[in-house]
């Protein structure tokens, strides 16, 4: 009986097995990825003061996230391989298309809109340039010669001061992300890493005196010195440290912060999300949630070790990578460890369009981690 | 590549290690601290805006202050069901489907947390009603505010401006700490140049709130400190007259003090009301206040550029006194046609068979083109550029607002740079008579007529006289505080030259401004103008009269009074008004009059439709044939 017992256990693995690889999912990632968003969910709705409502168009949302990551596990990574330049030049037409209309509007122009949804050009980016990269450097030798470096560093350079000059900081800082790390899985030398990092530092300053916007250098003053300016931008950086502090070990309770509940906490559903889990579940909670960004974060990198080819690898690892940008900006925003940039903590926070790019990039590295193709062997 | 991903998945890891000590720092280490601050954290910080200061006239005229308004503002999160709770509050209020329409655009741009103005100027039944049906609308408030209003109206809204809600690209540009609470901006005219100083600076209100977040009480107040109020140099009274003068036509009347560049009256016709900017209007409406109606909110005071024709003779005679090339005396024949030597094109005087033999006096008098070819063209456009650069032709006045129009000064590097061509001779001499390129704005009339009256003294125009500090009250005079440079002439004789010239073209029997002396009891001179716009084919040469109105020339004038002590100095534009001489002298004599008489008889014989033109009506300066 017994040994029947576990044969049946055996086959019913199995299956489930052969189901992953047929729908070219992922089943670790994607359980992560749901316990996520469910909690997510239940975070919001404490934040939006029980309001039900509001959840429910977050459900909407994430139900559309998880079409794009299923639509985009269906796809050959070779597909999209082949595609890659016409994808990251299509991005490019609508990144200036976007903002030749901005500058008619007279205003800060993000979007395009689609009339039944607004499309932000910049999230096409933070997928459009990883895989340009990814296919530029797959089809040479790693690690690349200095050409090919050229080329990507202007690759990552223009996308990226054009999405700046949104003004879009936080997202132009993640596009930037996701271009770096393919750089850097691309095998380029600690040196000009190091050197990289030096210039950056040197460039510091132009950018704080040619490019940033007044309210951008407030910010980090603010990050600097909040204490500084406590009506203003520093409000939000000292409420949001009072609502982690007094949480503590364990937390107020689910529905039970102060902070979050009497509104102290601004953008409490969107940018700083975190504030209210720190308040309402603890250090524990926050340690909790890290866990499960890391798990995926270390999924994704070992489905970029297990690549069969260089774009997978390098695509799959890039992404992780940057997915946990995401994660770890935010974090450090909302605990003062970093300047307000404007990021949404991912799953997690309310709003649509960061969403749907995140799940479209989970479905990617699950593309590239079951259309394998079967060798000869 | 594993190893590069390895070492990648190990920094995530030391990211996460130290992200976690900071959240042990804030949620063990420090937690009591921030337990403490999260109990006193009952108590929340509400920014009080400051009062905006206050614009009067210089007689204490009140001409912009502050009203109670009640608004309905809804915070879109907390309402369970938007669309619904519209349909119904419109049986308790009054919402036009503009201020629904504005309402639906807020709600798409803004945040849901934020609250959105719903209705603004409620009536005090409205409120009252609202407060009875409360419970029914969770999500909506009344909020008291103090807004900017206009009791005069259209009365001088060009020069006093107007505020309007802040726009998302001046959010970008202000210092946002200091705009809390602060719904309007200045947008136009001195609300706009003064900003900073009618502002003040935001205080805040720390209050003690219940578990649910309502107001128990005021713990402290760091009260918010007034913006400054402003003194106007306009003298409200002087004011009406100019725009009653202008009446429903379109132009700008200037008055302005030339002792001290104190700007009297600033009109500009159409007018608006600025109260409609308060309260926000949708884009139809706006639309239709910008192109349907010439332009009304368009200062044509500072704004709207102009050939300044005639009124630049006596400049131009003073430039040919200066250089030599002529003097007051000598005289010079005008046929009624000027040809450049060795050209074949004749350049015409507006009267045909022209003037005859003519002094400067005449010349001035009676407007002759040709004295004037003759003399600008041996002047040259170096020359009259120079001089007339000296009185801030083609260049800012510094008058004190923000969006003041420079003209054109024609000379060779202007044309070069615009326009890419080198200079024509035929250029040189429809510049001596102010057309061709030659672009002026009323102020800049105004300002070098004063500059004419002070026999040289510069004087920069200006719209402030004082501000009172809104805190002590203390009043702080605005003076020129900048000396201006003076026009020190080889034979100071020049200017009184000039200025029997023009002292004729008012008083001489046969001067183009003639209609203006009957019964003026001062001494007035001034220089009519009359800017043609469309060349006349020769053969239609129809009556004035008769010519559709778009057609017509602009009418100008410009004048000094008294001539010996000058205390006001007037610059006058009538669009399409037809002869200087007829439309705009008027307008001028109707200002002076009461300025230095405090009579209006003259405005209500001219608002009557009094004012005998038909004698000076032949007088349109314009010289048909004359464009390049």
């Amino acid at each position: 009986m017994s040994f029947t017992s576990t044969e049946y256990r055996g086959t019913e693995l199995q299956r489930l097995s052969i189901l992953q690889d047929r729908l070219h999912l992922d089943g670790s990632l994607l359980t992560a990825l749901l316990a996520l968003s469910v909690f997510g969910m239940a975070v919001l709705y404490s934040a939006f003061g029980e309001d039900i409502a509001q959840v429910q168009k977050q459900a909407v949302r994430l139900s559309v996230g998880f079409v794009a990551l299923f639509a985009m596990a269906q796809l050959p990574p070779q597909t999209l391989r082949r595609a890659a330049p016409w994808i990251f030049a299509g991005g490019m037409v609508l990144l200036i298309a976007v903002i030749s209309l901005g500058v008619i509007g007279q205003g800060a122009q993000r979007w395009i809109d689609l009339g039944l949804f607004r499309f932000q050009p910049a999230e096409l980016m933070k997928i459009a340039l990883p895989v340009m990269l990814a296919w530029l450097f797959a089809e040479g030798d790693l690690p690349p010669r200095w050409t090919r470096t050229l080329i990507a560093l202007g690759l990552i350079l223009i996308p990226t001061a054009l999405i700046a000059l949104q003004p879009d900081l936080g997202t132009a800082l993640l596009v930037a992300a996701s271009g770096v790390f393919v750089l850097y899985l691309s095998g380029l030398r600690w040196r000009w890493i190091l050197g990289g990092i030096a210039a950056a530092g040197a460039a510091a300053p132009l950018l704080w005196h040619f490019v940033m916007h007044s309210y951008q250098k407030a910010r980090v003053l603010t990050f600097l010195n909040p204490e500084s300016d406590p009506l203003g931008a520093g409000y939000h950086i000292i409420q949001s440290k009072i609502a982690i502090g007094s949480g503590g070990l364990f937390g107020k309770g689910w529905l039970n912060g102060t902070q979050a509940h009497l509104e102290f906490i601004p953008e409490r559903h969107t940018d700083f999300v975190l504030a209210v889990v720190a308040e309402e579940f603890g250090l524990v909670g926050v340690a909790q949630l890290m866990a499960v960004y890391l798990f995926i974060v270390g999924r994704g990198l070992y489905i970029a070790v297990n690549a069969q080819d260089n774009f997978g690898r390098l695509l799959a690892g890039g992404l992780s990578l940057t997915f946990f940008v995401y994660a770890v900006v935010n974090a450090g925003m909302i605990s003062g460890l970093l300047p307000v940039v404007g990021l949404p903590l991912p799953l997690i926070s309310f709003g649509g369009s960061s969403l749907v790019t995140i799940m479209a990039a989970f479905g990617i590295l699950m593309a590239i981690h079951t259309h394998r193709r079967i060798w000869s062997s | 590549m594993a190893r590069r991903v390895i070492f990648g998945g190990l920094l995530c890891i030391l990211a996460v290690v130290v992200l976690m000590a900071q959240m042990v720092r804030l949620q063990v280490v420090d937690h009591h601290h921030y337990v403490t601050l999260s109990q006193e954290n009952r108590v929340k910080v509400v920014p009080v805006p400051p009062t905006r200061g206050l614009i009067y006239d210089r007689n204490g005229v009140l001409l912009a202050d502050n009203r109670p308004s009640y608004r309905l503002v809804v915070t879109p999160e907390r309402v369970p069901d938007i669309q619904r709770s519209l349909a119904e509050v419109v049986e308790i209020i009054d919402l036009p489907d503009a201020k629904r329409e504005r309402f639906e655009d807020l709600l798409r741009r803004k945040r849901h947390f934020e609250e959105i103005p719903l209705r603004t100027r409620l009536s005090d039944e409205e409120v009252a009603r609202f407060a009875a049906h409360r419970h029914r609308f969770p999500g909506m408030e009344v909020r008291a505010q103090l807004v900017r209003h206009y009791p005069e109206r259209k009365h001088a809204s060009h020069a006093v401006g107007y505020v309007g809600r802040i726009s998302p690209s001046e959010l970008r540009r202000i210092d946002t700490s200091r705009y809390r609470g602060t719904s309007h901006i200045g947008k136009g005219g001195i609300e706009l140049a003064y900003e900073n100083v009618l502002h003040g600076n935001v205080g805040f209100e720390r209050v003690e709130t219940n578990a649910l977040g309502r107001v128990i009480r005021t713990l402290d107040r760091q009260p918010p400190e007034p913006g400054n109020d402003l003194i106007l140099t306009i003298d409200s009274r002087l004011q009406d007259v100019a725009e009653r003068a202008l009446g429903d036509r379109r132009g700008a009347a200037i008055a302005m003090d030339p002792r001290n560049g104190e700007i009297l009256a600033m009109a500009s016709a159409p007018k608006y009301d600025p109260n409609i900017f308060v309260d926000g209007m949708s884009r139809d409406q706006f639309e239709q206040l910008e192109r349907g109606s010439w332009q009304p909110l368009f200062n044509r005071a500072v704004r709207g550029r102009y050939s300044p024709a005639s009124t630049i003779k006596p400049f131009i005679g003073l430039a040919a006194l200066e250089k030599g090339i002529i003097t007051a005396d000598e005289t010079l024949r005008c046929t009624g046609e000027f040809t450049i030597e060795g050209g074949d094109r004749p350049y015409r005087c507006w009267r045909p068979g022209g003037h005859g033999d003519v002094d400067l006096a005449a010349a001035v008098a009676q407007s002759s083109n040709v004295y004037f070819y003759k003399v600008g063209f041996e002047l040259g456009i170096d020359a009259m550029e120079s001089f007339l650069g000296l009185f801030s032709f083609g260049e800012s006045t510094g008058i004190d607002l923000i969006g003041e129009r420079v003209g054109v000064l024609p000379s060779r590097d202007w044309k070069r740079t615009n326009l890419g061509e080198g200079w024509f001779h035929g250029e040189t001499v429809i510049t001596s008579i102010g057309l061709g390129y030659f672009l002026a704005t009323p102020l800049q009339l105004a300002t070098a007529t004063s500059t004419l009256a002070n026999r040289g003294e510069r004087v920069q125009p200006r719209l402030v006289r004082a501000i009172n500090d809104g805190s002590s009250g203390e009043q702080r005079p605005l003076g020129a505080d900048t000396p201006q440079q003076r026009i020190e002439l080889n034979d100071q004789g020049h200017w009184e030259a000039t200025i029997d010239a023009m002292r004729a073209s008012v008083r001489h029997p046969r001067g183009t401004a003639r209609l203006i002396s009957r019964g003026l009891r001062y001494d007035l001179v001034g220089k009519t103008g009359t800017a043609q716009l469309a060349a006349l084919d020769e053969e239609m040469e129809y009556e004035h009269e008769e010519r559709p109105e778009h057609l017509r020339d602009h009418a100008l004038f410009i004048a000094f009074a008294p001539a010996d002590s000058p205390e006001i100095a007037v610059a006058v534009v009538i669009e399409h008004g037809g002869g200087g001489g007829a439309a705009a002298a008027p307008v001028a004599r109707a200002i002076t009059d009461a300025w230095l008489l405090h009579d209006i008889s003259y405005l209500t014989t001219l608002e009557a439709g009094r004012v005998d033109t038909r004698e000076v009506e032949s007088v349109i300066e314009t010289p048909g044939g004359a464009q390049p």
